[in-house]
C-alpha cells in the first residue's frame, strides 16, 4: 500500500491510541492495587461521555473545561462505588468482585439506556473540525490534545504514586495488603482512592473524547475489549505498559480498518488479546501473570 | 446412584408438565418456553461456573453456534429440523472443547478466563454479522412450516413440553455429574485446583469435559431459541445478553444446584415482565433490576434462592431435633 495513506493511517491510530492508554490507566491501576478486573469501566466511561455531554447542552461548558468538575465527581463517584458497594458486597472473594462488577455494569448501562433512550448524540464545538498541517498531512486539532492530555495525566500519575504519600500507601497495599495493614495503612480507604482515581481517568478521556466522538448508552462496550487489550498486552498493573499498549492497540485498530474494512477491522484487536492472553499473559512489560 | 436422586427431577418436571393441561393461555406458556430456554443456557453456565468454578462471560459463543448451525443447516442445505437441532448441539459442544482446550491448557483461569471468553463470543459475532452464509447482518428467518416433522410444533404446549424434555434432559446430566467421580473432581478443582492436581486429579481434563457439557447445553438453548422464534442475526445469537442471562439464571438461582438455574430463570423473566409492566415497553428497567439483583444475591445470599431456600427448610428443622438428638444418643 503506498505510504502516502499508510502513514497518515498509523498518526491517526497513534492519536486514538492515547486515548485509549489514557482508559486503560484507569483499568490497570484499579488491577494493580485491588487484583479485580472492573467490568464497569466502559460504562462509567458512557456515563462521563453522558456528563460531558450535558454539561455542553444544558450549561454550554466547554468539554475541556468540563474536565475540572467532572474529574473529581467521577473520583467521588468511583470513590464510594468501591466504599460502599463492590468492597462491602464481595466479601473480599475475586469471583464475587467479577460479578458485582458486571452487576454495576449493567445497571449503570441500563439506567442510561432507560432515561436517555438508544439515540446516538454528538456535540458540536467551534474547534471540532480543526486540523494542523503535518508532514504533508493533516491532523485534528482535539485528537492532538488529547493525546497531550493522555501523556500529560499518565505522567501525574506516575508522580503521584511515586512522590505522594497517598501513592506510597497505593503501592504498599498493591504490594502487601496485609503488611500495609499492619503499618497502619487504611486499606478500604486505599482501595476506594485508587478506584476513584481509575474513575477520574475514564471522566478524563471523555471529556476528550467527545468534541470528536459520540455518546450512546452503548458506546462504552466498544471500549471495554479495546481497554482489557491494552492492559493484557501492557502487563496488567503496569502504567508504562499501558500507554504502550494503547498506542499499539490504536495503530493496529487503525491498519486493520484499513485492510479489512470498518466492520472486520475490530476483529484485529480481539484476536490480538485472544492470541496474548494465550500465549503471553503476562503481557510485554508485565512482572507475572 | 443413591436412591431418590432422580426423585426429586421427576417430580419436579411432572408438575411442570401439567401446567399446559391447566392453563390454556398463550401468554403464560411464551413466559414459560421463554423461562425454560433460559433455565438450559443457565443450567449450561451453571455446570462450568457452579460446579467448575470457571466463570464464563462468553456463553454466546455456544448459544450462538447452536442457534446459526441450526438455521443453517435447514436453510442452506435442507436438512430435517431434528438432524439440524442435534448437529447444533454437537457443533456447541465442539466449540466449548477448542475455547476449553485453548484457554484451559494455557492455564488461563479466573477474570483471565471471563475476559477471553468473552472476546471468543464477541470474535464470532463480528464474524456473524458479515459473513455470508450466516446472512451478515439481516440474519435468517427459518421457514414457517408446523409440524412436529420440522420441529415446529403446531400449539405453543407441544413446544413447552419439546422444551422442558430438553431441560429434564439437562437436570440428569446436572446430577449424574453430582453423584460421579468426574463431578467430585470438578468441584475439587473449583475448591483448590494445586490441591486437586497434587491428588493426581488431571484438573485441566475435567475442566475440559465441564466446558464441553456445559457449551452442549447453551449450545441446545440456542437451537431452541432459533426453532421457537425462527430468526436469528449476530446480535441475538452472539450478543452479550444471553451471556449475562445464563450467568445471572445460575447465580441467581444457586451456584452449583441442580436446580439453581430452574429457579433462578424463572425469578429473572417474572422480574423481567413485572419491569415491563411497570414502564410499558421502555427498554433498560428490566435489566437494571436483573443487575440490582445480581450485586443483592452475591451480597447477601451467596447460594442463591436455592440456598434461601434451604435455609428456611433448615429454621423449620428445630422441631423435630429433640427426636433425632435421642437417636443419635441412644
Amino acid at each position: 500500500m503506498h505510504l502516502s495513506i499508510l502513514f497518515p493511517a498509523i498518526v491517526n491510530g497513534v492519536l486514538t491510541g492515547a486515548l485509549y492508554a489514557l482508559i486503560a490507566l484507569g483499568l490497570t491501576l484499579v488491577y494493580g492495587v485491588l487484583h479485580i478486573i472492573n467490568f464497569a469501566h466502559g460504562t462509567l466511561l458512557t456515563a462521563a461521555l453522558f456528563a460531558a455531554f450535558f454539561m455542553h447542552k444544558m450549561l454550554g461548558v466547554d468539554p475541556y473545561l468540563a474536565v475540572l468538575l467532572l474529574a473529581p465527581a467521577f473520583f467521588a463517584f468511583g470513590y464510594g462505588l468501591q466504599r460502599f458497594v463492590i468492597g462491602p458486597a464481595s466479601h473480599g472473594n475475586d469471583g464475587n468482585i467479577l460479578l458485582v462488577t458486571l452487576g454495576l455494569a449493567v445497571i449503570i448501562e441500563n439506567a442510561m439506556l432507560f432515561a436517555f433512550r438508544a439515540d446516538t448524540r454528538t456535540i458540536d464545538v467551534p474547534y471540532g473540525f480543526a486540523v494542523v498541517p503535518f508532514a504533508g498531512m493533516f491532523i485534528s486539532v482535539p485528537r492532538l490534545v488529547g493525546f497531550g492530555a493522555a501523556v500529560v495525566v499518565a505522567l501525574l500519575m506516575w508522580l503521584l504514586l511515586n512522590l505522594t504519600d497517598t501513592g506510597k500507601a497505593i503501592r504498599a497495599v498493591a504490594k502487601e495488603k496485609l503488611g500495609a495493614q499492619l503499618c497502619g495503612i487504611d486499606v478500604a480507604h486505599v482501595y476506594a482512592m485508587t478506584f476513584g482515581i481509575g474513575t477520574a481517568c475514564v471522566a478524563i478521556a471523555a471529556c476528550l473524547l467527545i468534541p470528536t466522538y459520540y455518546v450512546n448508552p452503548h458506546v462504552g462496550n466498544a471500549f471495554v475489549l479495546i481497554a482489557f487489550t491494552t492492559v493484557v498486552l501492557g502487563g496488567m498493573g503496569s502504567i508504562p505498559g499501558a500507554l504502550l499498549g494503547g498506542l499499539f492497540v490504536g495503530v493496529v485498530e487503525s491498519l486493520c480498518g484499513l485492510y479489512l474494512g470498518e466492520s472486520l477491522g475490530q476483529i484485529g484487536i480481539f484476536l490480538m488479546f485472544i492470541l496474548v492472553l494465550l500465549f503471553r499473559p503476562s503481557g510485554l512489560l508485565g512482572e507475572r501473570a | 446412584m443413591k436412591p431418590g436422586a432422580l426423585f426429586s427431577i421427576a417430580a419436579v418436571v411432572a408438575v411442570l408438565a401439567c401446567v399446559p393441561l391447566v392453563i390454556d393461555s398463550n401468554v403464560v406458556l411464551n413466559f414459560l418456553v421463554t423461562a425454560l430456554l433460559l433455565t438450559l443456557a443457565g443450567q449450561g453456565w451453571n455446570v462450568l461456573g457452579g460446579y467448575g468454578g470457571q466463570y464464563s462471560f462468553g456463553h454466546a459463543a455456544f448459544f450462538g453456534t447452536g442457534a446459526y448451525v441450526t438455521a443453517i443447516l435447514q436453510m442452506q442445505y435442507g436438512l430435517n429440523a431434528w438432524t439440524a437441532f442435534a448437529a447444533g448441539i454437537v457443533a456447541g459442544a465442539g466449540v466449548g472443547a477448542v475455547i476449553g482446550a485453548l484457554t484451559f491448557r494455557s492455564g488461563l483461569r479466573g477474570s483471565y478466563f471471563a475476559l477471553v471468553t468473552l472476546a471468543f463470543a464477541e470474535v464470532l459475532r463480528i464474524i456473524a454479522s458479515v459473513a455470508p452464509i450466516t446472512g451478515a447482518g439481516v440474519g435468517i428467518l427459518i421457514k414457517l412450516d408446523p409440524g412436529v416433522r420440522a420441529l415446529q410444533f403446531t400449539s405453543r404446549a407441544g413446544f413447552y413440553w419439546f422444551a422442558l424434555a430438553l431441560v429434564a434432559i439437562a437436570l440428569v446430566v446436572t446430577r449424574l455429574i453430582e453423584q460421579t467421580r468426574f463431578g467430585a473432581q470438578l468441584v475439587a478443582v473449583r475448591e483448590n485446583e494445586e490441591a486437586a492436581r497434587a491428588l493426581g486429579v488431571d484438573a485441566t481434563r475435567v475442566k475440559l469435559g465441564a466446558i464441553t457439557i456445559s457449551a452442549a447445553m447453551a449450545a441446545a438453548a440456542g437451537c431452541l431459541y432459533a426453532q421457537y422464534f425462527l430468526f436469528i442475526d449476530a446480535a441475538i445469537a452472539y450478543g452479550p445478553w444471553i451471556s449475562v442471562e445464563a450467568l445471572l439464571a445460575a447465580i441467581i438461582g444457586g451456584v452449583g444446584t441442580v436446580f439453581g438455574p430452574l429457579l433462578g430463570a424463572l425469578v429473572i423473566k417474572t422480574l423481567g415482565e413485572a419491569a415491563k409492566l411497570l414502564t410499558g415497553d421502555v427498554p433498560g428497567l428490566d435489566l437494571v433490576v436483573y443487575g440490582v439483583v445480581l450485586i443483592v444475591v452475591v451480597a447477601f445470599a451467596p447460594r442463591g434462592v436455592a440456598g434461601v431456600v434451604a435455609r428456611f427448610r433448615a429454621s423449620l428443622v428445630p422441631l423435630a431435633t429433640p427426636a433425632r438428638e435421642a437417636a443419635l444418643h441412644d
